[in-house]
């Protein structure tokens, strides 16, 4: 199925001498995962029914560096630091949505220190923004009833305090909102973070996205809410391990209010 | 003759004193082994986290039966000490009770005391029977074998003992006041020892006397030997949570610390007019270049040294952990541990050969092995459980950043991932060009 969505990119409002609202950092995992890829479309499809005048930075974007921070290469991450600064600071960017925990972590707390200073949302703190002001409507849809549990990501919640924007949102969609044992503070990992998502875990006896997905499956929910690309793919994956993909789905929040808007 | 009870009283309490006066000296030069952090800003809010997390308990109660039964042994512990200034004024002048002047407040301050006394030993014998016979998993995992678990242990039948001194001696006193013996003056209300009294009846007054006064001096020397036991233990954290939570750090947990000598180094790879062979400018040394990352404790800053010595070994970070928890062998309270045995040995190695002298070890392989460190995923379960707000995830980062930087010794995978962002601009192997695909796909 191929679609093509409109995205302008920050080079083409220079063009025009334009500057837009907000700058979407679509990240690594947005850009070139087949999983995160729909993530990225719906986002952008929920920016133009609210009428966002957004932009990407296309070609220009390049990794944040947090996997190579959180690996130990200072070096590496700093390179990337200081180059992506260099291009947002040149277009003068104010303002950062991503719909990436460790992009919005990176850019909101490690690039400050380094000249880069913008106001970083992660995509569910906007969309729930845009919803206060009026200009996107949520509505429960096909999810309206439905057993729905959120695993927290740690880069939103215990690294940066956002625990309630994913919540609310999924409680406008008039879905049946169930926790975890272990939610919010007490959230368990996905398994992902720290440069895990690149390497085979270390030995052990079991695999933490299994242990998670359990977590997940004791809620009996027909869908697990996630909020990053990362955890989406290490949820999809426990999901498999336990043969439920045919009654549970893996869905980003912002998947879902698109879906339910038919967008 | 008789001043001997008081002058064998006056030498106990300053050789007490003293000799933990020199172990503080001791912990206070070990921490300061660490570099330099500045933790001087924003004072308010560090006040008010020491308020909230370590005097007012914030953090514990977050497990509700292990938080609400040390705050019964931290308050008793804390109100307690206030007679404890009344048994050093007692000892030291030869008086007895010289509180008891207060009259109806002194009745209810030792009434309260021995409430107190009695429910810290039944928090401490839940605590003992929660840690032995329960044996709750977190105080069994393979750090907490030989010492660790005997040092716990330990700790929870000094306070046993103390406990029931203090309320034997009450109780002694009481029969004392009574047969109205010399010096035992009608003081004090006894809610708890009253019961234990009777277990004392008929006894002679010299006997009591004997009981009494065998309790009193016991009570006040196992306080001494305990006292002196906190720098030799994990239970250090009852003074030193205070100054931890206040210079614990304030930013968001997910927010790590940028090195400022990779900084200089980038800067100068950016800057377009820098000269890279350019001599050092007159007056400029050309000093080591700066290690990065840490392989030893002395890499590491001194709040993260504070941290270790300050770890009571509750394990609640390691049963949060989710590495730990899927049987890797990462545990972050034995990081906390393995720091702070390094750091003790590195500071008796000083005190033996008046600086330190190359012990062919170091924190990283000798302590802490490559494999835990890469197990962890910097979820920080750890960091937000830790109820004294310890960091275990800042030294594995910085050990990592040693493993990295140093010695190249990353897995090779994470190479590979390493290198594609190099190359690419991405973790995976993708063209930068092919960034935008996704929208006409």
């Amino acid at each position: 199925m191929s679609e093509t969505l409109k995205v302008p990119t920050m080079a083409e409002y220079m063009a025009e001498g334009k500057k837009p609202e907000v700058l979407f950092w679509v990240g690594c995992a947005g850009s070139f995962d087949d999983r995160a890829k729909k993530i990225t479309k719906a986002f952008v499809k929920l920016l133009h029914s609210a009428n966002v005048d957004f932009a990407v930075l296309g070609t220009e974007e390049s990794c944040t560096g947090d996997p190579a921070k959180r690996s130990g290469n200072e070096f590496l991450f700093q390179m990337q630091a200081v180059t992506n600064i260099e291009v947002m600071n040149a277009y003068e960017i104010k303002k950062v949505v991503t719909a990436c925990p460790h992009c919005f972590n990176t850019i909101k707390n490690e690039y400050p220190a380094l000249g880069g200073n913008y106001e970083v949302m992660h995509h569910t703190s906007f969309l729930k923004s845009l919803l206060e002001e009026g200009r996107l409507t949520v509505e429960g849809g096909k999810f309206k009833g439905k057993r729905i549990t959120f695993h927290d990501p740690c880069y939103l919640g215990r690294a940066n305090n956002v625990y309630e924007a994913p919540r609310d949102l999924l409680r406008k969609l008039e879905v049946e909102l169930v926790e975890m044992k272990r939610c919010k503070i007490n959230g368990l990992c996905c398994g992902a973070g720290g440069a895990q998502m690149f390497k085979e875990p270390e030995p052990g006896n079991k695999d933490i996205n299994v242990e998670r997905t359990e977590d997940a499956l004791e809620t009996k929910p027909e869908v697990i809410a996630a909020g990053c690309p990362f955890c989406n793919t290490m949820m999809t994956d426990g999901i498999k391990s336990k043969e439920k993909e045919d009654a549970v789905e893996v869905l980003d929040i912002a998947e879902m209010i698109a879906t339910a808007q038919d967008l | 003759m008789q001043y001997i009870p008081n002058i064998i009283f006056i030498l106990a309490l300053a050789a007490g004193i003293g000799y933990f006066t020199m172990n503080v000296r001791k912990l206070i030069r070990n921490i300061r082994l660490g570099k330099d952090i500045d933790r001087s800003d924003n004072k308010s809010a560090r006040f008010k986290n020491m308020a909230k997390i370590a005097l007012g308990q914030g953090k514990m109660t977050r497990r509700p039966v292990s938080g609400f039964l040390h705050i019964i042994v931290y308050v008793g512990f804390i109100i307690i000490n206030i007679e404890v200034l009344e048994i050093i004024i007692d000892g030291i002048f030869g008086t007895h009770r010289i509180f008891s002047f207060l009259g109806g407040l002194y009745d209810f301050l030792i009434g309260s005391f021995e409430v107190l006394a009695f429910l810290v030993l039944v928090g401490v014998i839940i605590f003992w029977i929660r840690r032995n016979i329960v044996k709750i998993k977190r105080f069994w995992n393979p750090e907490m074998k030989g010492w660790p678990k005997n040092d716990g242990n330990l700790i929870l039948y000094f306070e046993m003992v103390l406990m029931t001194l203090f309320l034997v001696m009450n109780a002694t006193d009481l029969q004392l006041q009574e047969l109205g013996a010399d010096h035992y003056i009608k003081a004090g209300a006894y809610p708890i020892s009253q019961f234990i009294s009777p277990l004392f009846d008929g006894m002679s007054e010299g006997t009591l006397i004997l009981i009494e006064r065998g309790a009193w001096w016991l009570h006040i020397l196992g306080i001494l030997v305990f006292l002196n036991y906190l720098y030799f233990s994990k239970h250090l954290h009852i003074l030193l949570a205070f100054p931890n939570t206040y210079f614990a750090n304030l930013k968001p947990q997910g927010e790590f610390n940028n090195l400022e000598a990779v900084t200089k180094e980038v800067m100068l790879m950016m800057d377009p007019n820098a000269d890279p062979f350019a001599a050092p400018e007159a007056g400029e040394e050309e000093g080591e270049p700066e290690k990065f990352g840490a392989s030893d404790v002395t890499d590491l800053n001194w709040v993260q040294l504070m941290n270790s010595y300050t770890c009571t070994e509750c394990g609640r970070c390691t049963s949060e952990c989710p590495a730990n928890q899927t049987g890797k062998k990462l545990s972050p309270r034995k990081i906390m541990m393995d720091t702070r045995d390094r750091l003790q040995e590195v500071g008796d190695n000083i005190d033996k050969n008046g600086s330190f002298v190359d012990d062919g070890k170091q924190l990283l392989n000798d302590y802490i092995t490559p494999e835990e460190l890469w197990a962890c995923t910097s979820c920080n379960a750890c960091v937000e459980t830790c109820p004294v707000n310890i960091s275990p995830l800042s030294i594995i980062l910085d050990m990592r950043r040693y493993l990295v930087m140093e010695e190249s010794a990353a897995p090779s995978e994470l190479n590979v991932m390493m290198t594609n962002i190099e190359n690419n601009g991405a973790p995976w192997p993708f063209n930068q060009m092919d960034r935008m695909n996704w929208s006409n796909e």
